[in-house]
């Protein structure tokens, strides 16, 4: 039998997923919603002075952005579960750990970067100078792969439960702890003129980390939740 | 080399003659566990001396640092549990893992509590984010998410192996969480006991601490026989040795 190579695999995962998630455009948009409406609440809850929310602004759109992507989550393996594909998948004479990443490429593409995209709209509602903004895109270019990484791992843990999305963010929301810190760190550094460089190699170095250990944790985490 | 002390320990794991084992030990380690307690409470409180700086306030110490090395060496008992359990999937070692999670999670929460009754009148507030404070607070909420974990499955052995799997990550994420933060923000004095060299604590404060902390450790094994005890027999509920135990139970 001829078996199809692995880049082609590879392809072939990712477009599959980027069209099922093309074909329900409006769930992509939520994400965007709902961190839109967050965003606007804090002016509601703070008072609408500059100072102030120029001081909060990083960390409100980076806090945001996460909680954007925690709701999210919760969908990345679901409708796979329940029509029997992921089983499929698991079965598949291809490496499990390497389709898994593709799906997580794909969830990543389709949640975090129409997030990333919108990011500086955030920023300058809350009146983040314009001049931290690179920096606040660059951090969350690197801080959101780590969390849909880290996401994925849990995901899969919780494959075989039912109500699971209170229960992922009390797993996920601790582990996040160090990317928030960095992100945070890089964009409150630019803001005050210091050199942000440091923070911003932690979490690429945080970035190489996951790409290559949560694919293999993600798989082993599905195979223990679908081995019923 | 005599080859008994592996072979008892591949029987130690079977549920059955770890239930006899537990149920024999529970007791005296219960016992070692109040007894020792009661011991260094009395040398923490009434025989050793006021500190002069502090006053009668360090004497939280005698719960506080127990308490929180426990939650430490609570949850790396845990995470060689769940290693265990998930290698070589030893049924008992699932049962281990996953009820050390709740007594850790009672150290973490006392250690939490004393800590801020001890910074009210030292550093003059509740709380503050520092580095140990809060790696200690993600430490609560990781006990709780395996437990959460384990509850959330049908299947309570899935749910074990799932929630050992957390474990596992946790005990990699813990170190870089305490690191990052850290570097973010630290308030916490550094550590007074040296294992290796001189402590910078005087003998009179430091025995009854010492002592506590062994009591601490006989009350976990205590405490965690005795549900280990109760989670074999409803895991095993349908197997021979549990209706033999409940039909004694029954004719006495």
């Amino acid at each position: 039998m001829n078996r199809p190579g692995l880049a082609t695999a590879c392809v072939a995962m990712l477009r599959r997923d980027l069209t099922l998630a093309w074909r329900r455009r409006g769930d992509i948009a939520m994400p965007v919603l709902y961190a839109l409406i967050v965003t606007m609440l804090f002016p509601f809850a703070l008072g609408p002075e500059d100072t102030l929310l120029q001081r909060i602004a990083g960390g409100v759109v980076l806090v945001t952005v996460l909680l954007a992507m925690l709701l999210a989550l919760d969908a990345m393996f679901s409708s796979d579960i329940e029509d029997g594909s992921l089983e499929q998948l698991v079965l598949a004479p291809q490496p499990l750990a390497l389709m898994l990443g593709m799906k997580i490429l794909a969830h990543w593409l389709t949640t975090a970067l129409p997030l990333i995209v919108i990011a500086p709209l955030l920023a300058a509602m809350l009146h983040l100078p314009g001049a931290v903004i690179p920096v606040l895109l660059l951090a969350l270019l690197l801080a959101t792969p780590l969390l849909s990484l880290l996401g994925a791992v849990l995901v899969a843990l919780t494959a075989g439960t039912r109500r699971s999305g209170m229960l992922l963010a009390l797993m996920l929301l601790p582990l996040c702890v160090p990317a928030m810190i960095f992100a945070a760190g890089a964009v409150a550094a630019a803001q005050q003129g210091l050199p942000w460089l440091a923070p911003i190699a932690w979490l690429g170095a945080a970035v190489v980390l996951a790409v290559v250990l949560a694919p293999l944790a993600c798989a082993a985490a599905l195979r223990i939740a679908l081995d019923a | 080399m005599s080859s008994w002390i592996p072979l008892w320990l591949h029987k130690l794991g079977s549920p059955p003659t770890f239930y006899r084992f537990a149920g024999t030990l529970r007791p005296w380690a219960m016992l070692l566990a109040l007894l020792l307690g009661a011991v260094a409470l009395y040398g923490g409180l009434v025989l050793a001396p006021a500190d002069y700086q502090q006053g009668d306030a360090y004497r939280i110490i005698f719960i506080h640092v127990p308490s929180a090395e426990m939650s430490m060496f609570i949850y790396a008992v845990m995470g060689v549990a769940a290693f265990i359990a998930l290698v070589w999937r030893i049924k008992l070692a699932e049962v281990v893992a996953m009820e050390s999670a709740p007594i850790g999670a009672a150290f973490t929460f006392i250690t939490l509590i004393t800590g801020s009754l001890w910074g009210k009148p030292m550093w003059g507030t509740w709380w503050t984010w520092d580095a140990r404070l809060t790696s200690e607070l993600v430490l609560l909420f990781l006990f709780l998410g395996v437990i959460g974990l384990y509850h959330a499955f049908e299947d309570r052995r899935q749910g074990a192996r799932a929630a050992a799997f957390l474990a596992i990550i946790g005990i990699i994420n813990v170190p870089i969480v305490h690191f990052s933060v850290n570097w973010w923000n630290t308030l916490h004095q550094g550590s007074t006991i040296n294992i290796f060299g001189k402590s910078k604590m005087s003998w009179d404060m430091l025995w009854p601490l010492l002592t506590m902390m062994l009591a601490t450790k006989f009350y976990y094994a205590a405490s965690l026989f005795n549900r280990v005890r109760t989670d074999l027999l409803a895991l095993e509920g349908g197997k021979d040795w549990v209706r033999q135990i409940a039909e004694s139970e029954a004719r006495s």
